[in-house]
């Protein structure tokens, strides 16, 4: 090939980088590993983890089973392999599995129309409260103080350069939004309400009477939602105007915070003002359905500074990685298996309750509770790590007034045996 | 396509027409003509302030995005809700599908932009660069 | 049809499998999955939740494990994917993903391991993570890393941010970035999202930042400039020490778009000619998978005097052990929840081990070569707008086949019959009349592939004078013929209906 361009060394083709920045050597690093290798190096990592262990941590982040059937189908090289589906005519299967997914998201979510998914939960509230601001043409946002802590972080970096005050408001004893000092908080400028729901803590949240006091002020409410597979029970959030929510539940595995798949839901008549990629259906030259990527003039492709948002990808693979989930479990299987959360978690408050407090007690939770005890909470983790347990995430460090608690989680894969072990260790 | 006579012209490729101290105001034929398809037209609410030159919505075909300039000031009293249905209207008669009615505040502003004749030219130019 | 596939040698026509929806498949009663017994007291949803409990899931779908493997099965073939062929894409660097990157990302300790498990337990994360810091520090010729951004995008937003907190660090804040008018539009939409104002930049002739403009335009209102190095004609800025040399003596920061790493790797490092700030996309250079369009990781590499204003947490060596230091008052915050797209650092590690320095500076060799080599065999066929060295991907136009009414779409189209994923349209605009064909083959290509390509591309070149229609309705043998976008954009119809609600809004 060096003959056919007419170079005499591949240094030729390096000679007009200047030659002071070209590299007079290698760089420093490992030398090159055979495969065998690069298993037994990677192994060592993983065999520096927690693999065998009972997880008891949620707080965004939900250790459920995952059916073999998706790996088994994502790994296809057809899926896994394959760019963007610009090209329409060799993409229908990417678009359609798209098209399913936005399908189903509605369902879930009560909504009319959702995206192709956004890179998370965390930054799916920034770009909700982004299009909430599009839309209203007002510029502030209330946010309540039992959304995701690193949610609440991410919305203040997107927040900062953009002219977009945020104010956060409280929640009650009961763990929900304290709804006086909500309806105080928000003004004549408030563009959004954000709740999540189940919050933070676990609490599902009263969607409907949020909602009455955003909107009676001209408010949008955003909803996001960190735990998914809350919707398999839980009255989906209709009386919000964005929902927005991250869909790891739904088969995509915890790998230490990503990748994972966030999503954005709303109302038709908002749909110009959403960020991300969208499938529509439509037909080809005879008449045969098919789909593509549509509204993309939204996009920063084609309107540059004046897009909805930088966004340029989705998440494809793990979105895909949803949608096979959520066709396994489907009409019954979600609502089967939401329950099993709600009977474990449900015990688990039960026996908690024997040794410790059970913080906000008067509002249903889904998976997740929050326990005060006498101890630290880091050294009841300790403690258990023994009996290869993972305990709930401490909260001193988010939320220093309530003490020495942390948020517990549930799912259909702890026992009862390590839910009784874990609610003696939380007494001493 | 004949440019109409009782129109006036901006080099953005709007026209607009005047009646008494109100005037209508839509894209040219040439202009829908560049843009090709016509998916979808942004406008502003009636009441609105809208300023000569300035941007007062947007166009959209498939791939493209194009602003709408005003070709004089005043203030928005009606729009052409039948484009948020069918903007395709725009492509096959362009000359008859009006965007938004305005109450012109300077009708002194009208003096600057092109008859027909000048645009026509104008846009003979333009094409043959 | 057989004038439509003469000339074709790649691919043959096969059937292809027909597939609804799987909402069309879905009947009541059948089911994919079988939980196991509850080993706690079942509890009555009704009584737990109250007014807050959920009734049904409406049209969710009800099928077997069968059917959805025959569902999904079906649908991947309708997909071209690298797996299948060279897959041109400019800019997008669509390389062989290694299965050993697959292998290690699914060891049960790293797959099932929880974001906020105590970091004594996490030490083999925290480790996968520190070693791809130091080899990309190493690669790129900075000070430091964030591996936090999940997409270059969001990369980009990341290192804008860190150049605002800069200036704002210092107490005078500025206003403008520039942004040469060959840049990618994340560019601009990213500088506008970080609250500042773009100004365009134009290139000169040769398709490269123009030194006099750039001279006149900066000023001490500009920030930063926003390079693309290679640029997106695939071209190494030859001035880039006076590109640098200008934005640092106005105390201006330089930017660089990493999306052209893959020309670069272990010949040339950005820290070495002066940039300050740059993100990387491990979905291009670092071949984690695209997946369908994502997940990506879009890690931003900085100099020493950005450093304290990283995204929250930093990784820091202590004792022997490695931990998160959330303790940063001056930085720009978090930009995502959690560590970024940990399972992208575990494949990009795994890649850059597999290759060691060596590989992967021959890596940069094989990938400038290919594109090298694609360039000198249709040179003569296709018009080379900007004559220019070519790095890693090569810019040709449609000019000489635009006159006989072809555009460079429309021979991407063609591509499709020929068993080859079109290669970049239209893009960069700097290309007259939006006529640019953008081919970057990458080092993964074997010459027998690009030959394929070559002559594919030679040949629908012949076509546009003899018989530009075959072009023109192109494709013919996909499973669909080029899709009504029309109808799409006016009436989007975003979600499947059941049939009784079809018609409703």
């Amino acid at each position: 090939m060096l003959d056919a361009v007419g170079a005499r060394n591949i240094d030729d083709l390096f000679s007009h980088i200047p030659a002071e920045y070209r590299l007079k050597g290698d760089l420093h690093g490992p030398r090159q590993m055979g495969e065998a290798e690069i298993v037994d190096y990677f192994k060592g990592f993983a065999g520096d983890m927690s693999a065998g262990y009972s997880i008891m941590l949620g707080a965004g982040s939900y250790y459920h089973y995952r059916p073999v059937v998706i790996d088994s189908l994502i790994s296809r090289g057809e899926f896994f392999t394959a760019y963007t589906p610009y090209q329409a005519e060799i993409s229908q299967g990417t678009l359609q599995a798209i098209f399913e997914f936005q399908t189903m998201i509605c369902e879930l979510t009560g909504m009319e129309v959702a995206n192709a998914s956004l890179y998370d939960g965390s930054t799916g509230i920034a770009e909700a409260v982004m299009m909430a601001i599009r839309i209203t043409g007002r510029s502030s946002t209330v946010i309540a103080r039992s959304v995701h802590p690193e949610y609440r972080e991410v919305l203040r970096t997107y927040a900062q350069h953009q002219g977009m005050p945020i104010a956060e408001t409280a929640f009650l004893e009961t763990g929900r939004v304290d709804l006086k000092a909500l309806d105080a908080a928000i003004t004549d400028e408030t563009a959004c309400v954000v709740i999540q729901s189940p919050n933070f803590f676990g609490t599902i949240e009263d969607v409907a009477a949020v909602a009455d006091i955003a909107h009676k002020k001209g408010a949008l409410l955003i909803v996001s939602i960190a735990e998914a597979l809350s919707l398999g029970i839980v009255k989906p959030p209709v009386e919000a105007d964005i929902v927005t929510m991250e869909a790891q539940s739904f088969g995509v595995p915890l790998g230490y915070g990503g990748p994972y798949v966030g999503v954005l839901a709303t109302r038709e008549k908002f749909v110009r003002q959403m960020p991300g990629r969208l499938v529509g259906q439509t037909t080809d030259r005879q008449g045969k359905r098919g789909f593509v990527l549509t509204l993309s003039t939204r996009e920063q492709h084609i309107r540059r500074e004046k897009a909805t948002s930088n966004i340029c990808t989705n998440q494809g693979l793990v979105a895909l990685m949803a949608t096979i989930y959520m066709c396994i479990y489907g009409r019954e299987g979600l609502k089967e298996l939401a329950k099993q959360n709600l009977s474990k978690a449900a015990y688990a408050v039960g026996e908690f309750k024997k040794s410790a407090k059970i913080l906000f007690d008067g509002a249903p939770r889904f998976n997740e509770f929050v326990v005060q005890t006498p101890g630290a909470a880091k050294q009841i983790n300790d403690k258990l790590l023994d009996q290869k347990i993972i305990g709930g995430l401490p909260l001193n460090r988010y939320y220093p007034e309530l003490g020495n608690s942390a948020v517990w989680c549930c799912t259909e894969l702890v026992a009862k045996a390590q839910i009784d072990a874990a609610a003696q260790a939380v007494g001493k | 396509m004949a440019y109409p006579a009782d129109f006036r012209y901006t080099k953005e490729h709007e026209w607009i027409k005047v009646e008494g101290n109100s005037a209508t105001i839509g894209i040219t034929d040439h202009a829908q003509n560049s843009l090709g398809d016509i998916v979808f037209v942004d406008l502003p609410k009636p009441g609105t302030e809208v300023a000569a030159h300035k941007s007062f919505g947007s166009v959209e075909s498939v791939k493209a995005v194009s602003e709408l300039y005003a070709p004089a000031s005043g203030t928005v009293t009606e729009i052409n809700q039948a484009l948020a249905d069918s903007p395709e209207t725009i492509n096959s008669d362009a000359h008859g599908s009006w965007m938004i009615k305005i109450n012109l505040k300077d009708p002194g502003e009208l003096k600057s932009l092109l008859d027909s004749a000048d645009y026509e030219k104008y846009v003979a130019e333009e094409s043959s660069k | 049809m057989s004038d439509v596939n003469k000339n074709i040698k790649k691919v043959t026509r096969h059937v292809s499998q027909n597939e609804g929806l799987i909402f069309e498949r879905s009947s009541a009663g059948k089911r994919g999955y079988r939980l196991p017994p509850l080993d706690v007291p079942e509890v009555d949803a009704g009584k737990v939740l109250g007014a807050a409990v959920r009734e049904n899931l409406g049209e969710m779908p009800e099928v077997s494990e069968f059917e959805i493997i025959r569902h999904f099965t079906r649908l991947s073939t309708w997909n071209y994917a690298i797996d299948l062929g060279m897959y041109p894409l400019g800019s997008c660097t669509m390389k062989y993903n290694a299965r050993v990157n697959e292998t290690v990302v699914r060891l049960d300790g790293l797959a099932n391991a929880h974001p906020y498990l105590p970091e004594k337990m996490a030490q083999g994360a925290l480790r996968v993570m520190h070693e791809l810091s130091q080899a990309l520090i190493e690669i790129t010729g900075m000070d430091a890393i964030t591996l936090q951004p999940a997409a270059g995008a969001h990369g980009e937003m990341t290192g804008i941010m860190l150049v605002r907190a800069y200036f704002e660090a210092q107490g005078k804040q500025r206003k403008k970035i520039l942004i040469p008018d060959s840049a990618h539009g994340t560019n601009p939409a990213t500088a506008a999202i970080c609250g500042y104002e773009v100004e365009n930049l134009r290139s000169n002739a040769k398709g490269m930042v123009d030194i006099n403009a750039l001279a006149e335009q900066m000023n001490e209102d500009v920030a930063a400039l926003m390079l693309t190095n290679p640029n997106t004609l695939g071209v190494f800025e030859e001035d880039i020490h006076k590109i640098a040399d200008l934005m640092h003596n106005k105390g201006g920061l330089l930017y660089m778009d990493g999306a052209n790493m893959n020309a670069l790797v272990g010949k040339a490092r950005p820290g070495d000619f002066g940039v300050d700030v740059m993100h990387l996309n491990l979905h291009k250079t670092f071949s984690t998978p695209h997946g369908g369009g994502g997940p990506g990781s879009g890690p931003v590499a900085i100099k020493k005097h950005l450093e304290p204003f990283l995204p929250t947490p930093v990784i820091t060596a202590k004792d022997g052990r490695l931990a998160f230091d959330y303790d940063r008052p001056k930085s720009i915050g978090r930009v995502k929840a959690f560590y970024g797209n940990f399972g992208m650092h575990v494949r990009a590690l795994a890649y850059i081990l597999a290759n060691g320095p060596d590989g992967l500076r021959q890596t940069t060799e094989d990938a400038v070569l290919t594109a090298n080599y694609v360039r000198k065999k249709l040179e003569d066929v296709y018009d080379l707008p900007f004559k220019s060295p070519s790095m890693h991907e090569v810019v040709l136009s449609h000019r000489l086949q635009a006159q006989n009414g072809v555009k460079t779409g429309d021979i991407a189209k063609r591509l499709i019959d020929y068993g080859f994923h079109p290669y970049t349209t239209a893009f960069p605009l700097i290309v007259a009349d939006h006529g640019a064909i953008m081919i970057e083959p990458t080092e993964s290509e074997p010459k027998e592939e690009l030959d394929l390509f070559i002559d594919a591309m030679r040949s629908i070149a012949a076509e546009a004078g003899s018989n530009p229609e075959i072009i023109l309705n192109a494709p013919h043998t996909a499973r669909v013929e080029r899709m009504d976008e029309v109808t799409a954009n006016r009436k989007p119809i975003l979600r499947w209906k059941p049939a009784a609600d079809a018609g409703k809004p």
